[in-house]
């Protein structure tokens, strides 16, 4: 098979599509909700991941309409609490985890290591089903009063004192911790097992890598998060003792066990991303990527790295300070490896032919919002600083320029530029490219405000707030506006796409990788026979630097 | 919404300055790399905009560069990581001489207790350029107290002291907050500290309603529940004495030795079988549920009275003795 | 990026074979491998009980000591037993399926399951021994003596571990059915034999988590 180059405003007759794929092959609500098939999970996931961001960017939508006054004057303070709660526990448990892996991941790959599926494709379904029965009791949960502890489920307020939904929320987040563990699982032993002859560990697509190091982190850790959520509703429904200091029980102790995986967990939600935007500055600068090898093994890094700084959460909790010194060293360690991908990314752009597609530009928004996500993370890194800035917006806003940031950015990137793959058709570009400057713009709005007010010492989960800080919460909820519109175009556009968009090519983007060898639809079984992988990741040009020859493969 | 704008908080506090310090420093090298960074992606997109189809040359790497991007952001980590250990190393222990003041925080409101008895709800006085110490607690909820202007931050948790001291250097009105989401009223947890003149401090501290002194409501207590029982002075008791206990180590049953702090007497108050002093048994019934977590404070204020070694700074309200004042609104702890 | 590409050989006629493998050999180290992948999850999952476990254990000994005392340890061990036998009868099982042996497995592991059924029955009778005494806790809890408020603490560490424990022993009896049934209609054989090694791998990791709390929880002091 050839792969072409085309660039994509070139007109091209419509490309052959051939009609049988795996989303024509089998009809029907069931042959969907009984698939084996990675790419239609993929697919269910991508729905319903979309129907849950609606949810948690409406809860957003009421934070920053509330916070445009400084009195609490649009929701009391009970439902501002459940508010900011379900938009956490939505956005962390239903989206950022989830996102990129099961969508992107599933998609690709067992396409990208050459297979024709995952090692487990019932256990993936399962994971999908266990993601649904977890939306659907934080839905309950809402439905039925909604929680107002926070994402973080702090005790002794979630096990003792809170009168909200607190079980079948933690249930909830109990039942979607097992559809991640179930993913990671299955991509492990694909990665390990099921990889096309000739493609070896350091052939493999830098994205591969990443959604590697992500399964280890969410096997080692999504358990422990499991096992405390048991011990909070035990404590809860039956009087047992864990965290209640009554009988001795020390809350610390919660919040110990609680960070152990939910620092790692903001691994999980940004490796994928990581490992999307080497795809894309790959592709679009039309270069192999510059120092394959440390960008790979600075995945693995910050996924063991990310194990050993939990206590960073717990710098004012009354941890010893010795313990305080040891965490604080080496989350300034685990700024490293992310440091490097940067400086690779950037230097695989040096002499590149780079274009501006929509994917791009996620590429370059990202880049600018980790750099700043990522260097403010050495400012709450550092003692001192974060007696004062702890609990403050100053965090709020540290956070979101690396979740949303880095993470939505490169979720919303690999999902433009796989989308001809998967769905067979093609997005306006211009759209495209003005959601990408949207959402840059918007977040730059909605989150640097924030920076201010958290330094100032406005307290985070606070639904009034003294006078001084309105104009910066103005601001914020203004910016939020602008972002809100740069997410809700593309849900217009792809649907657009896939009943009047311009039929995709097998490759419109010239890229390098197996995916890009087989139609767009691809089709159930991937590759009609095993492929034999003889290059190495992203062999843009070939070796010869004696001639400047242009070399089609 | 017409004020001045401010976009950085007061500085009121000596600790401050090297927060401030540490914040500058770093942001100064974030906006270099960040724009450095920044600079040369947009440059490189500029100049090496896609003209031809012609494939650019491969370039694989270069451990140089690789090791240099390591290793010179690391030492600018631990340059980073150096600055703010060193600040909150020496914020961390309070100076001995620092006075002493009490919080105890409760849904939704902060209590506030001087030692000579007077009491504040969600307002703290201090004087101005004195090392203020202060020892918490909560009787519900984990909370947190919160001066941005003085940037100190502690926590408080339920079953534990948790202790945090400043020294204000300006005069004036700054925000106090609770930063740890505690339920409905979470952001309604606030209120002021007013940095004082030291005359000025003091005319308010003795012109302040109060009843008895933290150490004389302790010393009601005390025999009040019946810890005079056992605990006599001259140690003929079924308890130890407790003269010259606070401050001091003491042996365990189980051979451990341990620091008698609040801490540890608030556990030994709730949790008598805890930490048994060798060669007790445990006979000491547990006063969980008799006693309010300022009684607590209250009895280990007495506590402390006893002990020679650990005599706090004498507030000013302790020089001149003014027979205290039956104030009936002034509420007894230990109910 | 790929030159030529294999033609698919001949499928394995087994209709144990799962299509999205190469051959029966893929088949059978993925899933191996998987539940052993499984398993390290698993080991983090108690893991944080153990923690918790050992924080408390450090914080309060005594009252841990005290409360240990109220356990059977006759029963405990007597347990211990079973579920090492359980195991053995589990391990020869696995060899029944290595050599093909359908009846073999069937009994073996109708064995195991059976003593998986005396090991969750000891459970019961413990359990309703705490009730009976007061020892569960919550608001009827009653142990007496110096270390009433945190006995709590270490009983709630012993319902939660022994719990999960015996829920991943519920589980095990449930697939060990799944099995046997299996087993019954001459699913194994010497070229297809995984599935009873991976619940061998799953009995025998619940088997040594309790080898953990046994000790942990009955055998303090």
């Amino acid at each position: 098979m050839s792969a072409t180059l085309t660039h994509p405003t070139e007109t091209v007759p419509a490309p052959e599509q051939p009609s049988d794929n795996y989303i024509t092959r089998g009809k029907g609500v069931m042959s969907w909700l009984l698939t084996k098939d990675h790419k239609r999970i993929a697919l269910l996931y991508l729905m319903s991941i979309t129907a849950m961001s609606l949810l948690g960017g409406f809860f957003a939508a009421l934070i920053r309409l509330e916070l445009i006054t400084p009195g609490g004057d649009l929701l009391s303070a009970e439902s501002y609490n459940k508010a900011f709660t379900m938009h956490g526990v939505i956005m962390v448990f239903f989206i950022l985890i989830p996102a990129t892996p099961a969508v992107l991941g599933n998609f690709l790959i067992p396409i990208m290591v050459g297979a024709r599926d995952l090692a487990f494709p019932r256990i993936n379904l399962l994971s999908w089903y266990l993601y649904i029965a977890g939306a659907a009791l934080a839905l309950f949960s809402m439905i039925s009063g909604g929680v107002d502890t926070g994402w973080t489920f702090y005790t002794p307020y979630s096990s003792t004192y809170s009168n909200s939904a607190v079980m079948t929320t933690a249930l909830g987040a109990f039942i979607a911790g097992f559809a991640t563990i179930l993913t990671g699982l299955n991509f492990i032993v694909t990665v390990h097992k099921m990889r096309a002859p000739g493609m070896t560990w350091f052939r493999l697509p830098l994205f591969v890598w990443a959604h590697y190091a992500t399964s280890l982190v969410q096997i080692l850790g999504t358990p422990v998060i499991a096992m405390t959520l048991v011990l909070v509703a035990l404590e809860r429904a039956l009087g047992f003792s864990f965290f209640n200091p009554n009988n001795g029980g020390d809350p610390i102790l919660f919040q110990h066990l609680f960070w152990f995986y939910s620092h790692p967990a903001v691994y999980i939600m940004i490796l994928p991303a990581m490992g999307v935007i080497s795809e894309l500055v790959t592709c679009f600068s039309r270069k192999k990527v510059f120092g394959y090898s440390f960008i790979a093994m600075s995945s693995v890094a910050i996924a063991v790295f990310g194990f050993v700084v939990w206590g960073h959460h717990l710098f004012v909790s009354g941890q010893s300070i010795y313990a305080g010194m040891v965490f604080s060293i080496l989350s300034f360690m685990v700024a490293i490896p992310s440091a490097i991908k940067v400086f690779n990314w950037a230097a695989t752009m040096y002499k590149g032919s780079i274009s501006y597609d929509t994917p791009m530009l996620y590429a370059f928004g990202f880049f600018g919002l980790f750099l700043v996500g990522g260097l403010t993370g050495l400012i709450c890194a550092s003692m001192a600083i974060d007696i004062h800035i702890h609990d403050t917006y100053f965090i709020v806003a540290h956070f979101h320029y690396i979740m949303v940031g880095g993470g939505i950015m490169g979720y919303m990137g690999g999902l433009h530029y796989w989308w001809p793959k998967m769905t067979g058709r093609r997005y306006p570009e211009l759209a495209g490219r003005l959601s990408a400057v949207f959402v840059f713009l918007g977040f730059n709005l909605t989150f640097f405000p924030q920076f201010l007010l958290g330094y100032m010492g406005m307290p985070r989960r606070y639904h009034a707030y003294p006078e001084e800080f309105q104009i910066l919460n103005v601001m914020s909820s203004s910016g939020a506006a602008v972002l809100a519109m740069g997410y809700i175009l593309p849900m217009i556009y792809f649907t657009w796409s896939l009943f009047k968009g311009k039929k995709a090519p097998a490759n419109p983007y010239g890229a390098k990788g197996l995916e890009w060898e087989i139609p767009s639809p691809p089709p159930t079984e991937n590759f009609t026979t095993t492929p034999i992988v003889t290059e190495e990741a992203y062999a843009y040009a070939s070796e010869d630097e004696e001639t400047h020859e242009v070399k089609h493969v | 919404m017409a004020k001045d704008l401010q976009l950085f908080p007061d500085s009121a506090a000596a600790g401050a300055a090297g927060v401030d310090a540490n914040y500058f420093f770093i942001v100064a090298v974030s906006v270099f790399f960040a724009a450095g960074i920044s600079l040369a992606i947009l440059y490189f997109a500029l100049r090496y905009k896609r003209k031809s189809e012609e494939m650019p040359k491969p370039i694989h790497g270069s451990l140089i560069l690789e090791l240099g991007w390591t290793v010179i952001p690391f030492l600018i980590a631990m340059v980073m990581f150096a600055g703010g250990a060193v600040v909150f190393f020496r914020s961390y222990n309070p100076p001995p001489s620092a006075m002493e003041i009490f919080i105890v925080g409760k849904q939704w409101m902060w209590k506030t207790q001087h030692p000579n008895g007077v009491r504040e709800i969600n307002e703290l006085h201090v004087p101005v350029n004195r090392a203020i110490k202060l020892t918490m607690t909560t009787e519900d909820v984990i909370h947190s107290y919160y001066i941005p202007a003085f940037r100190v931050k502690k926590d408080v948790v339920p079953g534990q002291y948790s202790t945090m001291w400043f020294e204000p250097t300006k005069v004036g009105k700054y925000h106090l907050f609770c930063a740890e989401y505690c339920g409905t009223q979470h952001s309604g947890m606030i209120g002021s500290v007013y940095v004082m003149e030291e005359a000025d401090y003091e005319a308010w501290l003795s012109g302040s309603v109060r009843g008895e002194t933290m150490q004389q409501a302790g010393e009601r207590l005390f025999n009040r529940l019946g810890c005079a029982t056992c605990h006599k002075a001259d140690n003929t008791g079924r308890g130890p004495t407790l003269v010259d206990v606070f401050g001091q180590p003491v042996k365990l049953q189980s051979g451990m030795s341990v620091l008698a702090d609040e801490g540890y007497l608030r556990e030994s108050i709730l949790r008598p079988s805890a930490k048994t002093v060798a060669g007790y048994t445990v006979e000491m019934p547990t006063f969980q549920g008799q006693i309010s977590e300022e009684g607590l404070l209250q009895v280990i204020g007495y506590i402390k009275s006893l002990s020679k070694a650990a005599q706090p700074a004498a507030t000013p309200a302790a020089k001149p003795i003014e027979t205290p004042k039956p104030a009936p609104t002034a509420k007894k702890g230990g109910n | 990026m790929s030159s030529h590409a294999l033609e698919h050989g001949a499928h394995p006629a087994n209709p144990n074979f799962q299509h999205q493998f190469e051959d029966l050999q893929q088949q059978y180290e993925s899933t191996t491998f998987g539940m052993w992948v499984f398993l390290v999850q698993e080991i983090l999952f108690f893991g944080a009980l153990f923690c918790a476990y050992a924080v408390y254990r450090a914080m309060y000994p005594e009252a841990y000591a005290a409360a240990s005392h109220h356990l059977d340890k006759i029963l405990g061990t007597a347990n211990t037993v079973v579920l090492i036998a359980s195991s053995l009868t589990m391990a020869l099982a696995v060899r029944c399926a290595q050599l093909g042996r359908n009846k073999g497995i069937l009994g073996y592991l109708f064995a195991t399951f059976m003593l998986g059924n005396v090991f969750l029955g000891v459970k019961v009778i413990e359990y309703s021994d705490k009730y009976k005494h007061h020892l569960i806790p919550g608001s009827s809890f009653f142990m007496g003596g110096p270390y009433n408020e945190q006995a709590q603490i270490y009983f709630s560490m012993y319902f939660a571990m022994t719990g999960m424990h015996a829920l991943h022993m519920v589980i095990g009896a449930g697939l060990l059915i799944f099995f046997m049934w299996k087993a019954y209609n001459n699913t194994y054989s010497k070229d297809y034999y995984g599935p009873i090694e991976i619940m061998g791998l799953y009995w025998h990791f619940v088997d040594i988590v309790w080898i953990f709390l046994f000790p942990m929880l009955y055998l303090i002091g």
